[in-house]
């Protein structure tokens, strides 16, 4: 039995000319949340295909729960489960009759399937939108029927492809809350990919930057902003020179820059960090006048990592502006 | 045990979908009895040799057609599971791609075989009256031929991409297909070339084989062959689609 859920060895895709996935190897442990973070077409949907299974490698090696991507596919299916990035539901039948059809096409038995069922539907809570047709439920809805289903069948693996993409952004808070949930509950390995910084923030233990099919860098998501600098903290107050030795007395690993009325701090936490300069300054008799706190961007950490900025990809982008519009219309 | 619930599974929810959808049915019943009505009361004018009564021999061929109709159309089910994502659902599932091919083809082959049977009960309305007997008998024919015209519209499906290729396909398909079957006029008075081409088109012994079982008359093969190859080609087709859906993955 191997330690790792995942393990890939040197993993390449080449469509044609084009490397989409290039000797990525990665060691994901049990019951760690990992995120792939990488603007669109970085190769993290098609890692995740192969990973599932979908995709036939070019070359290199993945085991998936200790079963070979290539020579045990039936094997690492009954092992995943995977929410697609895409909508892949049956939106003519009712939610409950598309987790009946998982249950049996992955083989859970009757009895168990029925309370497992009624398991899944309470943790996304949709029990009482279950007999209704799929093509009532708004677009949030469907994405937890989805989850619900990813998870019907006991997998030691869960993926989840940009699980919140196209999605406004209570829904997606919405969303995340469901997926910490199951985390906690099930304590399942769970690989997803995102390109929004927040959401790998939000949800993983370890992230790895993807770029070019590349891994360029695999951390937790503090240290990775850590060494970007982290939060950007603004205030504006009266003396900031003054403020800024007073933050140093405290922690001289900050490095405040400040002009006449502004003191800049990048800390690594911005959120827990404002009550510091709120105290520092109160002990000075100071005012603060007002704080921002910049969160670094998906850019900011790509711009470190990989020396550039998130290319521009106008056909890869409209491509998600048209399937986000597909799942509106549906 | 998995396996047959897994198809069973597949063919309930093709069931489940036809059958919620009113409107296709009717659409679909609407083809035959405009045939049997229209067509086979207006063709009375004359008379042809050998036959009694027009719409007495049209009934097996406009039940074939039926089949044939619905079955090629439900092939459409393919590339909206595909446009939809369900698709994706299935292939990752670990179950065999035969599996999977066999809850499509009996979901939409009880369907079409369905339909047929929903003809057969017309019958009475153009002054047939159909020994029970005989009636029982053509069911199992109804549906292995349903079976194996279903997989041509899957085999269509699983190789198109778009909603309308298959529609234009599908008018490619259907009208040669029964029309060539003798479905509307005796094969044995056909000229030659015509006949030849007729029994390229498996249509052909399905419709021959109801005329002999329903009717016991106008059959012009002996019946066993028409069974024979009836069954041979939905087994055929059967492999055919499996083999493809295992050829292109998504």
């Amino acid at each position: 039995m191997s330690e790792f859920a995942i393990e890939t060895t040197n993993l390449t895709k080449r469509f044609g000319d084009v490397v989409a996935v290039n000797n990525l190897s990665l060691k994901i442990p049990y019951k760690e949340v990992f995120g792939l973070l990488g603007p669109n077409g970085a190769g993290k949907t098609t890692t995740l295909n192969m990973l599932c299974t979908i995709l036939k490698p070019s070359s290199g090696k993945a085991l998936v729960d200790g079963h070979d991507i290539d020579k045990e596919p039936d094997a690492v299916r009954k092992s995943i489960g995977i929410v697609f990035q895409d909508p892949s539901i049956d939106d003519r039948l009712t939610g409950r009759e598309n987790l009946e059809i998982h249950a049996a096409l992955y083989g859970v038995p009757l009895a168990e399937a029925k309370k497992r069922i009624e398991e899944v539907l309470s943790l996304v809570e949709l029990e009482d939108k279950a007999d209704k047709l799929m093509r009532t439920y708004s677009g949030g809805m469907r994405r937890r029927l989805e989850l619900a289903r990813g998870l019907l069948h006991y997998p030691k693996i869960l993926f989840l492809d940009e699980p919140t993409i196209g999605l406004d952004p209570q829904t997606r808070e919405h969303i995340w809350k469901y997926i910490k949930e199951l985390i906690h509950r099930e304590k399942i390995t769970v690989v997803l990919t995102t390109h929004y910084m927040e959401e790998a923030d939000e949800l993983c233990d370890r992230v790895g930057i993807i770029d070019y099919g590349r891994i360029v860098a695999v951390d937790t998501p503090e240290n990775l902003k850590r060494k970007i600098g982290g939060d950007v903290i603004t205030a504006e107050v009266s003396k900031p020179k003054e403020l800024a030795a007073e933050l140093r007395k405290h922690d001289p690993t900050v490095t405040p820059g400040f002009t006449e009325k502004i003191i800049r701090v990048t800390v690594p936490e911005g959120e827990k960090y404002i009550p510091h300069i709120i105290h520092a300054a109160d002990s000075l008799g100071m005012e603060v006048e007002s704080v921002s706190v910049k969160k670094p961007t998906l850019n900011d950490v790509f711009l470190s990592y990989t020396g550039h900025a998130i290319r521009e990809e106008t056909g890869k982008w409209m491509g998600t502006m048209s399937m986000v519009h597909r799942r509106r219309i549906k | 045990m998995s396996t047959a619930r897994s198809i069973y599974m597949l063919w309930l929810r093709e069931l489940k979908r036809e059958w919620r959808e009113k409107s296709r049915i009717i659409a679909s019943l609407t083809t035959p009895i405009l045939w049997l009505f229209i067509f086979g009361t207006g063709m009375r004018v004359g008379k042809i040799e050998g036959i009694a009564d027009y719409q007495v021999f049209i009934f097996p061929g406009v039940i074939g057609m039926t089949l044939l109709f619905s079955s090629i159309r439900s092939g459409i089910s393919v590339i909206w599971d595909k446009e939809f994502g369900f698709m994706k659902e299935i292939l990752v599932a670990p179950v065999s791609r035969t599996t999977i091919i066999l809850g499509k083809a009996m979901g939409g082959a009880t369907n079409a075989f369905l339909q047929g049977i929903i003809v057969l009960v017309l019958s009475p309305l153009i002054g047939l009256w159909l020994d029970p007997v005989r009636a029982v008998l053509a069911l199992p024919t109804m549906f292995v031929m349903a079976l194996g015209l279903e997989c041509i519209g899957l085999l269509i499906g699983i190789f198109l991409d778009s909603l309308e290729g298959f529609q234009m396909i599908m008018s490619f398909i259907n009208m040669p297909m029964f029309f060539l079957s003798g479905a509307i006029f005796p094969l044995n008075m056909a000229p030659k070339a015509l006949a030849v081409v007729s029994y390229i088109d498996p249509l052909t012994y399905g419709v021959d084989a109801l005329r002999i079982i329903l009717l016991g008359d106008y059959g012009v093969l002996p019946l066993w062959i028409d069974l024979v190859i009836v069954c041979a080609f939905a087994l055929l087709m059967v492999s055919l689609c499996s083999l493809a859906l295992r050829k292109r993955k998504q």
